[in-house]
Order: C-alpha cells, then sequence, then structure tokens
C-alpha cells in the first residue's frame, strides 16, 4: 500500500439517512489531513443522490490540495447510477482497491496527468 | 382479457429513516407488476429520490408530517404518485446544472430529479398551494 492512502469503505445502503454519517467519516478523514481517499463501495447495496452528493461536495476541495476521490468496486447496480449522472467523466472509478492503488500512482489527480 | 386495476398505499411520517420501508414497498409493487430486475431498481431509486425531497424540501424536516405512496397497476403502466402537503416548488425553476458545474459551485441540488427523469417514462408534477402537491410517474410495461 502506498503511503497516505485512506480507504473508507460503506456498507449497506447510501440514501437521504445514511449520507451525514457517510459525510461526517469523509469530513473527520479530510481534517486527519487525509487528502487521499479510496472509497470502497463493494459492501454497497444502494445508492441515491443523496450518497452521490457527498461523493460531489469534497472533490474539489480535495483536488486543490492534491488529493482525489478514487471509487472503487461497486456492484452493477450502484454504479449504474454513477453512470446515469455522468460520474465516470469526473472520477476515476476503479473495479477494486487494488486498482484504485494504481491508479494514485500513476495519476494522483483526475485530469492532472 | 382487461386487467384489473389495482391500487397500494403506503403512508409513512415524513422521516428519512422511512425511505427504507418506502423502498420495500415500491420493490414488491414493482416486482408483482411483472417489472425486470433493471426497472424495479429504477422506480425503487426514483421513488427514493421523489419521497427524500418531499422529507427535506416541502416539509423541511418536519417529521410530524406525513408523506403518501400510491401505486396503480392496471397491466400496462405501473404509476406511482407521491403525495405530500408541504411546501410547493416551481418544477420548471429548477436548475439541471451539469455534473461539473454543480460540484464546482459546490452544490448537489436537482439530482434527484434528473434521475427521475431519467429512470421514469413519464414525470408529472401538481401543486395545489396550500392543499397538496402530487408528483406522478408512470413505468410503462415491455409487453413480451
Amino acid at each position: 500500500m502506498q503511503d497516505g492512502l485512506t480507504i473508507l469503505s460503506p456498507a449497506g445502503f447510501l440514501d437521504a439517512h445514511t449520507a451525514p454519517e457517510f459525510e461526517t467519516a469523509v469530513e473527520q478523514e479530510i481534517e486527519a489531513g487525509h487528502r487521499k481517499l479510496i472509497v470502497d463501495c463493494q459492501g454497497l447495496t444502494y445508492i441515491s443522490s443523496a450518497g452521490l452528493g457527498v461523493f460531489m461536495s469534497f472533490l474539489e476541495e480535495l483536488r486543490e490540495s492534491g488529493g482525489d476521490i478514487k471509487i472503487c468496486g461497486p456492484s452493477p447496480k450502484v454504479l449504474q447510477v454513477f453512470e446515469i449522472l455522468g460520474f465516470p467523466a469526473i472520477f476515476d472509478m476503479l473495479p477494486d482497491v487494488a486498482a484504485a492503488v494504481k491508479r494514485y500512482a500513476e495519476c494522483p489527480v483526475k485530469g492532472g496527468e | 382479457m382487461p386487467s384489473l386495476e389495482r391500487t397500494f398505499i403506503l403512508q409513512v411520517p415524513s422521516s428519512t429513516e422511512n425511505l427504507v420501508m418506502i423502498r420495500d414497498f415500491v420493490t414488491s409493487i414493482a416486482e408483482q407488476a411483472g417489472l425486470t430486475p433493471g426497472e424495479v431498481a429504477d422506480m425503487e431509486l426514483a421513488v427514493d429520490e421523489a419521497c427524500a425531497n418531499v422529507m427535506e424540501h416541502a416539509y423541511g424536516r418536519d417529521m410530524t408530517k406525513e408523506v403518501s405512496v400510491r401505486a396503480t397497476l392496471d397491466g400496462d403502466t405501473v404509476e406511482i404518485d407521491v403525495i405530500d402537503t408541504g411546501q410547493g416548488f416551481d418544477p420548471t425553476a429548477v436548475e439541471q446544472l451539469e455534473l461539473d458545474k454543480l460540484i464546482s459551485s459546490r452544490r448537489s441540488g436537482g439530482l434527484g430529479m434528473r434521475l427521475m427523469k431519467k429512470l421514469m417514462d413519464e414525470v408529472h408534477y401538481e401543486m395545489i398551494p396550500g392543499k397538496k402537491n402530487e408528483l406522478r410517474m408512470i413505468k410503462r410495461l415491455r409487453k413480451k
């Protein structure tokens, strides 16, 4: 594992009820100085726009300080929601954590190649 | 033979913890109607988005209010009506910004409505100020 990478693994469903908890978890990582986040969505069974909003709200702040959010492992059902709203154009989306770690080594910030 | 129209109604307190119950309700109706697993997932998400909008915007997180979800199956379509008595809004005034613009302006508003329109065949709003707001969403069954 490269230094400075932080993996968050939300599990279950991410909707308007649970998104604030995930938001707090991301906020705590950022406050602790962790800028290179990997969100492992393997355990996620469902996501709505409230969950997607969490990814969106921290992205600029992280990229401005050389960090990023890389998303990995979503099930086809969860991936479809990311795709409908055009996330793959903005976020690095990878099949698993290993691929996300590799992506950080190649390209720490998407669009910064 | 014409199909019999069937109606199902779920009324819950306006709290986001009830979104799970709403999704389960919609999922079982969509399955009963014969939608494909992908279409069931589409409907589950569209209704979740509609109800979350009501809870957060129309009712401003007032948990003493109630959200009603009425589903009607007629053999050709599944119609879902989300009904509230909260503050209405002008759906045409909701800006539909591109994702990168939303991110750079640190907003995520309007995503729910965008999803509903993409996931359902029809989406209509009916607002009667001070009385009720009704959001009607329709999914047409594909005949095999």
